[in-house]
């Protein structure tokens, strides 16, 4: 009865479903646990007040979002140190965001719920979120403007908006000024020096090159001098309102606007109004710089290093890989040398990527980077150009990391066209150059094509090489901007994989950030999914157009 | 088809093929095989070959399944160049030229030596680019004449009338005896001397098999023409001259219609009343 169960293979088909199921089950957990976790970030939450008396110790009110709610069995929960009454089976505890770091030194706080004795959501609970500091929690008293009361109680808040949105304009503008118009002049005034230093080094220094630079500088200057009032003057206005707000221990606290981001009321809120506030967010988190060490605002420019390092990389790594294939299969001969060639390509895919980012630090970084600066940019030494990581180092390293991918598929690719319509073409009289230009490499293209699907899959979401040569936690400047020659591959970048591990674990607000983490792997994942969706549409389109003969 | 039917027919064909072979009885020699043996690795797959094919006529190789006739033919064009493990002695002249000649330019011979294979090969392309793919690599890109050579390549494998409204359609989406004929007008497209058909029709269906015959009825008007067929009474039907292979080796070559009617060996007497397999 067993044995002739197990002849007939239906044990075989339960475990391939079972194998299958699983892999879907984990893939399906993984990207909903990221989703909800990430996606639910943005979305405001009710601000409590709880009135809150531990055992023996006065009454206290606490303001806060609740994170997250945790059970403890009462025994665990004795054996850590609390005091449980005999009735008590669990220890229920509230995981707090109170905010206000400026004042009480922590963002969260533990509550157990037999202390509170009351909450509520009253609706003037106000959220300020502030470029530092955090968070803040309280109740709005009134706004000032160069110091003089302007608004108080019921008129305080619309008051406040707008404010605020002049505040942010003239941030704006501030923030323009400072990146691009002086970040140019910046750059141009760097030039000058090299160009100056590159003369001197060259003994080419004269009076009327001495002269001209004089000049650019002082233009420069001035344009700078120009900004300087301006900003000046920008700050001037910032500086001098303010917002006045009581904390939950019923001090007040005055917050210029400078500082502020924005603020709300979530208790107050419909659900309109938490769409909106939903959707600024997400913009904000998609389109603007990081703010308080990466734990607020945007990853922006995460996005923008792993899109351009990965486009980068593939530009490298499809010649590369396709010549080799090319080579190793219409050209070497097959035989003892060739299989030893594929065993290692092979194998170098099985290297671990750490490996290659050492890799990339001493021989790309030091070894090229080095000669390259003294022999084409002896005018900024000491600080090197390429001699220290970067864009284009960490691409070329990737580069290599994903090659033996490539290799392999444009190779099986290469195999599976037939000979028929390599004889095809030779019989018409075409070399085997001409046959391999126009027929087989587009016929092999789709194949290509999954190569570098694959390749960019496993690109994207490295890290732990990119650590070494070139990804920084915070990189001040994008590395493609205005200034010629535009795109900079010598600049340091940021990478989402990184910006995971930085939020997540070197970040030193572990507890604020987690969220963040989330809607930042989320957003990994959505940018390697549209990636290899592109590269996919474009393999179909390949396929679709050079059906092969097999059929 | 019985044997006995086959070779009725054979003989009511070589009838009219002889009263238009006797019109021009000194037959220039197009191509001439001296001596050819060829090896693959250890393997000897010819032996010895010698025999002659006239112009502008119809030769035909006959013989059972790994006799070396599809071997032979792809010697003409130095198809077997590409096996790395063949190796040739013996010459063959094209024309009194050497191609085995070490000075020779293989892709420039194989412009004068066309071929089709047994499977229909288009390429992924246009109709068009098919038949202007031998034009291109020559370098011609000049639209008038491209599409002037087309038209006439297409007229000449009579295709032109099914194709001339779809030149753009991809040369994979048409049948098969279609796709057999297109591959025979990209090979004339570049007017070779000579057109090598490696069992042109065995893998079509009959109707598109007696267009494919037809064809080379009206193309060895221009062309020196080899058919390698397994089926004899299409050699009856479409060549001049047939050879029958056995084993590697060449046992007899004669007019089509003497070898059929009156082989001079047994063993192309038992092939062609079929009492080998």
């Amino acid at each position: 009865m067993m044995k002739s169960w197990f002849k007939s293979g239906a044990p075989w088909i339960w475990l391939n479903a079972a194998a299958v199921s699983a892999s879907l089950i984990m893939i399906v957990g993984v990207l909903g646990l990221v989703t909800v976790r990430g996606a639910g970030h943005f979305w405001p939450s009710q601000v409590t007040r709880f009135s809150y008396q531990e055992e023996g110790k006065q009454p206290q009110i606490i303001i806060g979002e609740k994170v997250d709610t945790s059970i403890t069995p009462a025994a665990m929960a004795k054996s850590t140190g609390f005091k449980m009454a005999d009735d008590e089976d669990t220890l229920v505890q509230f995981l707090i965001k109170t905010g206000n770091r400026d004042v009480t030194g922590a963002d969260f706080r533990w509550l157990q719920e037999r202390n509170v004795k009351e909450q509520s959501d009253p609706a003037d609970m106000m959220v300020v979120e502030r470029r530092e500091w955090g968070n803040f929690y309280g109740q709005l008293i009134e706004v000032k403007e160069s110091g003089k009361t302007i608004a108080t109680g019921e008129q305080a808040w619309p008051v406040l908006q707008t404010k605020i949105k002049d505040a942010l304009a003239v941030f704006k503008e501030i923030a323009h000024l400072e990146k691009k118009e002086i970040g140019a002049i910046n750059y141009g005034l760097e030039r000058l020096r090299l160009k100056q230093k590159k003369l001197e080094l060259e003994n080419r220094l004269d009076d009327a090159a001495k002269r001209q630079i004089a000049a650019e500088k002082a233009g420069y200057e001035d344009q700078y001098k120009q900004y300087q009032t301006q900003l000046a003057g920008l700050y001037q206005k910032l500086r001098l309102d303010s917002l006045v707000a009581r904390t939950e221990s019923g001090s007040t606290v005055e917050i210029p606007l400078a500082k502020v981001v924005r603020a709300f009321q979530p208790n107050a809120m419909s659900l309109f109004d938490k769409i909106a506030h939903y959707g600024t967010k997400l913009v904000e988190f998609l389109g603007d710089d990081p703010r308080e060490a990466n734990t607020e605002g945007g990853i922006f420019p995460a996005i923008f290093g792993t899109v351009m390092m990965v486009m980068i990389m593939s530009v490298i790594v499809t010649p590369f890989g396709v010549i080799a294939a090319v080579y190793l299969r219409e050209y070497a001969k097959q035989g003892f040398t060739t299989r030893l060639i594929r065993v290692a390509v092979n194998n170098l895919a099985g290297v671990p990527s750490v490996v290659y980012g050492v890799f990339g630090l001493g021989f790309f970084v030091y070894i090229l980077g080095g000669n390259i600066d003294q022999l084409f940019f002896p005018e900024s030494a000491p600080a090197p150009v390429y001699g220290t990581p970067g864009l284009l180092w960490a691409s070329i390293t990737l580069a290599l990391l994903t090659l033996p991918v490539v290799i392999v598929s444009t190779e099986e690719g290469l195999a599976r066209i037939p000979s028929s319509i390599r004889e095809g073409s030779l019989a018409l009289g075409a070399t085997k150059l001409e046959t391999l230009w126009l027929t087989v490499l587009p016929m092999a293209s789709p194949a290509m094509m999954t190569g570098l699907i694959l390749a960019v899959a496993r690109a994207a979401g490295e890290v732990a090489p990119l650590m070494l040569v070139g990804v920084v936690k915070l990189a001040p400047t994008l590395p493609l901007d205005g200034n010629f020659p535009f795109l900079h591959l010598d600049r340091k970048f940021m990478h989402l994989g990184f910006h995971i591990y930085d939020v997540g674990f070197q970040s030193p607000n572990v507890e604020a950030a987690r969220p963040l983490v989330y809607a930042t792997a989320l957003l990994l994942v959505l940018v390697i999914v549209v990636l290899n969706l592109a590269a996919i549409v474009i393999r179909n389109n390949l396929r679709e157009k050079y059906r092969a003969l097999e059929g | 088809m019985t044997a006995q039917q086959a070779r009725t027919h054979a003989i009511d064909m070589s009838s009219v093929l002889r009263g238009k072979g006797n019109q021009d009885e000194q037959n220039e020699t197009c191509i001439k095989v001296e001596n050819l043996n060829l090896f693959y690795g250890e393997k000897q797959a010819l032996h010895d070959i010698n025999m002659e094919m006239p112009k502008h006529k119809v030769t035909a190789y006959i013989g059972p399944s790994g006799c070396g006739k599809s071997t032979l033919l792809r010697c003409i064009n130095r198809m077997n160049d590409l096996v790395d493990s063949a190796r040739i002695d013996g010459r063959i002249l094209l024309e009194d030229e050497d191609i085995y000649d070490k000075a020779v330019n293989v892709a420039a011979l194989r412009r004068r030596v066309g071929m089709v294979f047994q499977k229909p090969n288009p390429f992924p392309k246009s109709i068009f680019e098919n038949v202007a793919y031998g034009l291109r690599i020559q370098g011609v890109n000049d639209k008038r004449i491209l599409d002037e050579t087309v038209e006439n390549a297409l007229r000449g494998a009579a295709l032109w009338d099914e194709m001339k409204d779809r030149l753009n359609d991809n040369a994979l989406g048409i049948s098969g005896g279609q796709q057999q004929r297109l591959v025979i007008a990209r090979a004339i497209a570049i007017e070779p001397e000579v057109l090598l058909l490696d069992e042109p029709a065995s893998a079509l269906d009959p109707l598109s098999t007696l267009k494919i015959e037809e064809l080379i009825n009206e193309l060895k008007e221009k062309y020196t023409i080899v058919i390698v067929t397994h089926n004899m009474q299409q050699a009856a039907r479409v060549s001049d001259y047939t050879a029958f292979m056995y084993m590697g080796e060449l046992i007899e070559i004669g007019t089509t219609s003497e070898l059929f009617t009156n082989p001079k060996k047994k063993q192309t007497e038992d092939y062609i009343t079929g009492r080998y397999g």
